[in-house]
């Protein structure tokens, strides 16, 4: 207990060590507040800073491979660049921003697109690239939000069906039975199917799910992105189409097989067929040596040919000290040359025009991939669709006891408030 | 202490003060520290809460603006998917808690007296064993907890030598109580717990109970856990001393008399502790989850503290983000406090209407 006396002095006391803690919280607060990187819009004309380009990469290959390009343009323009590869990029991205320190150049992806650009982190470079009008229309499409075209496709995949061509041997089928139509598909499905052995497997998302609304010439949202139609008739049937696959068992998610993704339960020989992107070509390669498959497009829907693709693009961050030399940094990286090299060292699918042939006929055994790409449907990237996607992919895992109907009639709400706010 | 006499009292004061000043000094590392790295974080998270800041540049900055309780009320009564979402994940975390937080206790107390007993052989051996999984990073028991539990792991192959067939654990999104609600022939929801709802999702999705992959988390937190408070209970248990239990044995009480009267009473601050952290450990749940499953399959594993998570990193919703970590905050506090009123010393009490009384019977105990 401390005398009475003492509190006499204690106010001065107290004064002091608030006087203390209020000017060292202040001056906390001046440094957070006069970072400044929010005034710094629009200079074009800044220093000849080093740039750091931050990668969410697939493996070693992808980061070796990006560094060695980097490396390359940074050693022929002298201008110091470095390459990171993130653990979680989103988050990485998103600490960077708010730090005010974001890396200078970076992948971004479609669903992360719309709440960057809306928020002034991006620097809108990508119509005044010198290659702007070589990229695939539908990927110009997917990084353009706002009418504005924000960001240069990296490259992209496309989703096409992955047969077992032993499973399928044994089964008596031939080059004549490779289904273009769902019926075809469910029949041979059925054929493939044997005790642990499914004929169709793929995971309980959307990305995947999702190309039986396209063919069936649905969509979560309508063409031009102002409307939520995520309970059309056309969704619902597609996806009663599926559920009925799913019952029939012949088809199967991968969650049903004990598999993480579509590839492992294909490569452990669960699934006769999958429905799987170009990335399956390198998974196949280093884990599943030994299996033998063959890559077709997607059977048609009733209504059309139909399937997702998927992209990211070289983001600039406005606040970059050196927009000019990250742009032609991202002009080398895009370059039809650079995205071949690209191509050969991880997988992906060039997004220029002009080398599809080339790759095409470089990677005759992956040709169905590129060739979906003149049918490929993006995923809505309104600002929150990706949250809506994520509720859609939580039902679709209860589609076996759940209607489709009342599946899609909930998603379409959350849809309209993203899409109509 | 008071000055006397001749001297002049100035002086004796401004040694008080001068000693108090000195310990100012000495105290305000730990001050500055604290307020740079507890209080300010906390009030910029409680402003971002309230700010519509979308994590570009500070948040101090002059374009950020001021937006009332609108992240709250977005998030606790919008009935879009940010309250849907937020209802989720308190349900599945509501059922952790329940679940874990009274196994884990039970089960460290009974650990605790089993390698408690002086005539248990190998006694440093056991408190090891026991204690081995606390000490390990949870990143890597998750790891663990995945194959185990794989649909073709360790457990599976175990329930099936008693013909069982086991679950796909980790992508299961069947809610325990909803299954055993199927096995007695209700697998659809009456009409009136259809219709109602709260935060956005009806009253037979709030009684689903926790998922099968849920349920995986809560074997793995109560396996994790049970080793730390263990040790706890062993430290209170030592204090006790062998005495009590030779007189109530003189009293012939018998071994479960004296546990039940003799040491569980003892351990009652001990068990307020457990039951403390054990609350805050399980409401904050994050590691696993993030490793693990993200919340899948179907938003069965949703914790408030990995939405918060993905709302500020993934979906750039820092506003919405904080929002619920301050909420979570507010529910943590609230079960202290319940659990607090609840192992109140009932006997000594004898009037609550006198704060009085209460006062000086704790006072008393203390």
């Amino acid at each position: 207990m401390k005398p009475p006396t003492s509190a006499v002095h204690r106010p001065r006391v107290r004064r002091l060590a608030a006087a203390a803690v209020g000017t060292s919280a202040a001056m906390l607060l001046a440094a957070c507040g006069g970072s400044g990187f929010q005034d710094s819009s629009g200079a074009e004309q800044k220093s000849d800073g080093p740039i750091t380009v931050l990668i969410g990469s697939s493996g070693d290959a992808e980061t070796k491979a990006v560094t060695e390009a980097v490396k390359k343009w940074s050693d022929e323009s002298g201008t110091k660049a470095e390459v990171r590869a993130a653990s979680d990029l989103n988050q990485e991205l998103a600490q960077g921003f708010a730090g005010g320190e974001p890396p200078d150049v970076f992948y971004l992806s479609t669903d992360q697109l719309a709440s960057y650009a809306s928020n002034g982190s991006l620097e809108p470079y990508a119509s005044d690239l010198e290659n702007a009008d070589a990229f695939f229309p539908s990927l110009k499409d997917a990084f353009t939000y706002d009418d504005q075209f924000w960001c240069a496709p990296k490259d992209f995949s496309t989703l096409a069906l992955v047969i077992n061509t032993k499973m399928w041997k044994q089964a008596g089928l031939s080059e004549a039975d490779i289904p273009t139509t769902w019926d075809e598909l469910s029949a041979v499905a059925q054929k493939l199917t044997k005790g642990k052995q499914k004929g169709l497997v793929f995971s309980p998302e959307y990305q995947r799910v999702g190309v039986f609304f396209e063919q069936n010439g649905g969509g979560l949202v309508n063409d031009e992105g102002t409307e939520a139609t995520v309970n059309s008739p056309e969704n619902v049937e597609a996806l009663t189409h599926v559920k009925k696959m799913l019952a029939d068992g012949y088809a199967a998610y991968t969650t049903d097989v004990g598999a993480g993704w579509g590839g492992e339960a294909f490569g452990k020989g669960l699934a006769a067929m999958t429905i799987e992107g170009n990335w399956i070509a390198g998974a196949m390669e280093n884990d599943y040596p030994d299996v033998d498959y063959q890559v077709v497009k997607l059977p048609a829907g009733p209504a059309s040919e139909g399937t997702l693709q998927f992209t990211n693009c070289w983001g600039i961050a406005s606040g970059s000290d050196n927009i000019k030399g990250s742009v032609a940094l991202v002009e080398q990286l895009t370059s039809a040359d650079q995205q071949m090299a690209f191509a050969d060292a991880f997988g992906v699918m060039p997004s220029v025009v002009e080398v599809a042939d080339e790759w095409k006929s470089a990677n005759p055994e992956m040709a169905a991939f590129i060739e979906s790409a003149d049918f490929a449907g993006n995923l809505p990237t309104q600002e929150g669709a990706a949250d809506v996607i994520g509720e859609l992919n939580a039902q679709l895992a209860t589609l076996k006891n759940t209607e489709p109907q009342q599946i899609l009639d909930g998603v379409q709400k959350n849809m309209e408030a993203v899409v109509s706010p | 202490m008071t000055t006397r006499g001749s001297r002049p009292a100035r002086a004796g004061l401004g040694n008080k003060a001068r000693q108090e000043f000195a310990g100012w000094i000495f105290i305000s590392p730990v001050v500055l520290l604290l307020g740079l790295f507890l209080l300010v974080p906390v009030l910029m998270a409680a402003w971002v809460s309230v700010s519509d800041w979308s994590g570009q540049g500070s948040p101090l900055s002059s374009d950020v603006s001021f937006v009332g309780a609108e992240n709250y009320t977005r998030i606790l009564f919008g009935g879009g998917l940010d309250t849907q979402d937020f209802g989720t994940s308190l349900r599945n975390n509501l059922y952790y808690v329940v679940l874990v937080v009274p196994l884990q206790t039970a089960l460290a107390l009974g650990l605790a007296v089993l390698v408690s007993k002086r005539l248990l052989k190998a006694r440093g051996f056991f408190r090891t064993a026991f204690y081995f999984p606390s000490v390990t990073s949870s990143v890597a028991i998750t790891a663990l907890w995945l194959f185990l539990f794989n649909a073709s792991g360790v457990v599976n192959k175990i329930l099936s030598w008693v013909s069982i067939d086991g679950p796909n654990w980790f992508s299961d999104p069947r809610g325990v109580l909803h299954l055993l609600l199927g096995v007695v022939g209700i697998d659809t929801a009456p009409p009136a717990l259809a219709n109602g709802e709260f935060l956005g999702i009806s009253w037979w999705e709030w009684l689903a109970g926790p998922s099968v992959a849920m349920s995986a988390f809560v074997l793995m937190a109560i396996f994790t856990t049970s080793g730390t408070f263990m040790l706890l209970f062993i430290a209170a248990l030592q204090n006790i001393g062998p005495e009590m239990e030779e007189a109530a044995t003189i009293d012939r009480a018998n071994a479960w008399q004296r546990f039940r009267y003799i040491t569980l009473p003892m351990l009652k601050p001990t068990m307020f502790t457990v039951i403390t952290l054990g609350l805050i450990g399980t409401w904050q749940v994050f590691d696993q989850i993030y490793t693990g499953t993200q919340g899948g399959p179907a938003k069965t594993t949703l914790t408030p503290a990995y939405l918060s998570f993905n709302a500020a990193f993934n979906q750039n919703d820092w506003g919405e983000g904080a929002a619920i970590a301050f909420i979570l905050f507010a529910i943590i506090v609230f079960f202290t406090l319940v659990q607090r009123w609840i192992l109140r010393d009932r006997d000594k009490v004898t009037s609550t209407r006198d704060p009085r009384a209460t006062a000086a019977a704790v006072e008393a105990e203390r």
